[in-house]
């Protein structure tokens, strides 16, 4: 394959990795946006979502796309109740208090990771894809004829990665539409500027936190049952979504949606680029190390607000 | 010289772990050898933690500089123990010059992230290098390595005393400091920085040289492992050997001289006696880290200076 089929190839990569990092990315940035608290456990959020997927299809049987959208429905709401009552459990009674929080999701990462492990096993299990058929894809070259259109050996996608990219799509859209147009929204974003104001104006503050520790957990988990076709479900396999979440939360700026949805993009196409022309262990070390530095010379990060 | 409370309990606490090596068992000998250093990492990590009120996830960093720092030494450079440990020493110290410097102009949250991913550069830095580090496979520091003065320090006795007596030195050494002015400095700026800061003293300098020192104690444990156990690997500079200090001095009690050694005990039989049923085993220390956010903040010596003793330093 030339440079062009190529470059394109890695960026349709990248636009899937992208994918499932903005639902991940989302869900740690909107429960940081509202609650202030970084949640050390979201990956296995992630993780969980991945291997209840799992369960639910080998349970229901069927036919693949019967397993998937039912895991689909309901993994995402499982996993979000799951965490709301661990947020009722645990976070509440800590007060939210920054260092003490951490703590105890670093505790409940070891819990959710070790508990995985005990029940479902160290194996990786995959999860057949709903429809996978492979879609070859044109490239134009300027030839003796002008342009020509070309069908490169090698340079094709499966539907299935379509479906991923649009799904993530469709989902930011309605979270958005729900955030800026909806009452819920609007006590969301009240709580996050003023957990007391809004509290003095009638919101129930912390009601409003169990629902947005399960909501951040169950993008999180949604983003995970749409990986599982591509990437098996493991119980370690936590660690690395959290991290690259991390880092597109810290780049967009903590608690900016928008900032958000640009760096995991950015990092996203970025990753699945590198690491098709690169050492993915050089690419990790300098995109480690510029995130470090980000955060050194601009806190708020690229969209954020600087703290008062 | 009449002792002071504190003075006699540390004294007290050094003539335990001596005597324990005469009453207990060749196996839990063997253990105490290693909580005895990992107690080490902990009392530096509890310096900056504890004292100063900076909460590093990165900590893994100077523990591994140091452990590498020393078996690189020895194994590429040749060198002998003494100059190996140095080097060690220096590694973990310069790295905390330069994290401290970057790191330090971010607070709170942030610290933290920016210490954690600066130990994961570090980390991936050693994997990148595999050809020297031998990466997550990691390498033996030889036997005929590790003499120090014509002793061989792999039997169990030279094991058991050289790490009493490294312990012995930093557990001394940070009971001092953190009694000299410039400790209690350091314990203004973790109950109101601003208030020091009005006070007149520098904190931004302070913090700095209290970084420096936590990353030089965790720098001497990592030699003293790579030493002791004769191993040197990529996994103790992941995440996990950042977050192991933080839960042995949250355990103990945070702020407090004894704590770190408590909580190191503490969690080894823990962790010991729960992967004899299970192989899930950290799911204990998940268990114990949410319990004592809710119940025990102050860990274990925290809550009886609390509840007793407040004499306890």
């Amino acid at each position: 394959m030339e440079f062009g089929p190529h470059l394109m190839l890695a960026s349709l990569e990248g636009a899937v990795i992208s994918a499932i990092l903005v639902l991940t990315a989302v869900g740690l940035s909107i429960v940081f946006g509202v609650m202030r608290v970084v949640n050390v456990a979201h990956g296995e959020f992630f993780m969980l979502g991945a291997v209840l997927a799992w369960g639910t299809t080998t349970t229901l049987g069927g036919h693949p796309a019967f397993g998937f959208m039912a895991a689909l429905l309901v993994v995402p709401v499982l996993v979000g109740c799951l965490a709301a009552g661990a947020d009722r459990l645990i976070l509440k009674r800590v007060n939210y208090d920054p260092d003490r929080t951490i703590v105890a999701t670093i505790g409940m990462l070891y819990i959710i990771q070790q508990s995985t492990l005990m029940i479902y096993g160290p194996e990786a299990r995959p999860v057949e894809a709903p429809f996978n058929t492979r879609l070859a894809l044109p490239w134009f070259e300027f030839g003796e004829n002008g342009l020509a259109m070309i069908w490169p050996w090698g340079l094709s996608i499966t539907s299935y990665k379509l479906f991923v990219i649009f799904a993530a799509f469709t989902v930011l859209i309605a979270l958005w539409l729900v955030l800026t147009r909806t009452k819920i929204g609007l006590i969301m974003r009240a709580t996050q500027q003023d957990s007391d104001m809004a509290q003095a104006f009638g919101v129930p503050v912390g009601k409003v936190y169990s629902y947005v520790f399960g909501l951040g957990a169950a993008l999180a988990a949604l983003g995970a049952v749409l990986v599982v076709p591509i990437q098996q479900a493991h119980y370690l396999m936590g660690g690395d979504p959290l991290l690259l979440a991390f880092i597109v939360v810290i780049i967009g700026g903590l608690g900016s949606l928008p900032g958000t949805v640009i760096a995991a993009l950015l990092i996203g196409m970025s990753d699945g680029i590198i690491s098709v022309f690169f050492s993915p262990t050089l690419a990790k070390i300098i995109a480690t190390f510029l995130v470090a530095m980000v955060l050194v010379f601009r806190p708020q990060g690229l969209l954020g607000k600087a703290a008062t | 010289m009449a002792m002071s409370k504190p003075n006699l309990l540390h004294i007290g606490v050094l003539a335990i772990l001596l005597a324990l090596f005469f009453i207990l068992p060749t196996y839990h000998v063997g253990v105490f050898s290693r909580v005895m250093v990992l107690a080490i990492y902990a009392m530096g990590f509890n310096l900056l933690f504890g004292y100063t009120g900076l909460l590093s996830l990165g900590h893994a960093m100077f523990f591994a500089a140091g452990m590498y720092g020393f078996g690189l030494g020895v194994n590429l450079f040749g060198l002998p123990v003494a100059p190996a440990f140095i080097l060690g020493m220096v590694a973990a110290a310069l790295l905390a010059l330069v994290v401290g410097y970057l790191a330090l102009r971010t607070a709170g949250v942030a610290f933290m992230i920016v210490t954690l991913m600066f130990a994961q550069t570090v980390y991936l830095v050693i994997l990148y290098y595999g050809e020297y580090t031998r990466g997550d496979e990691g390498f033996i520091v030889q036997q005929a390595q590790r003499t120090l003065a014509g002793i061989d320090l792999t039997t169990e006795t030279a094991r058991y005393f050289t790490a009493f007596i490294l312990f012995s030195i930093c557990f001394l050494a940070i009971a001092k400091i953190v009694q000299m002015p410039f400790g209690k400095r350091l314990i203004a700026i973790r109950e109101n920085e601003e208030r020091a800061r009005m006070l007149g003293y520098d904190t931004a300098s302070l913090k700095l040289r209290a970084l420096v020192l936590s990353g030089l104690f965790s720098g001497v444990a990592g030699v003293a492992y790579a030493l002791l156990f004769g191993y040197v690997g990529a996994s103790f500079s992941t995440v996990q050997y950042s977050i192991f200090p933080l839960l042995w001095v949250l355990l103990g009690g945070a702020g407090t001289t004894i704590g770190p050694l408590i909580g190191v005990i503490f969690m080894f039989y823990l962790i010991d006696v729960s992967s004899s049923y299970t192989n899930a085993y950290m799911l204990v220390a998940g268990v114990v880290l949410v319990l004592l956010t809710l119940f025990a903040p102050q860990g274990l010596i925290g809550t009886l200076r609390k509840r007793m003793f407040a004499w306890l330093p």
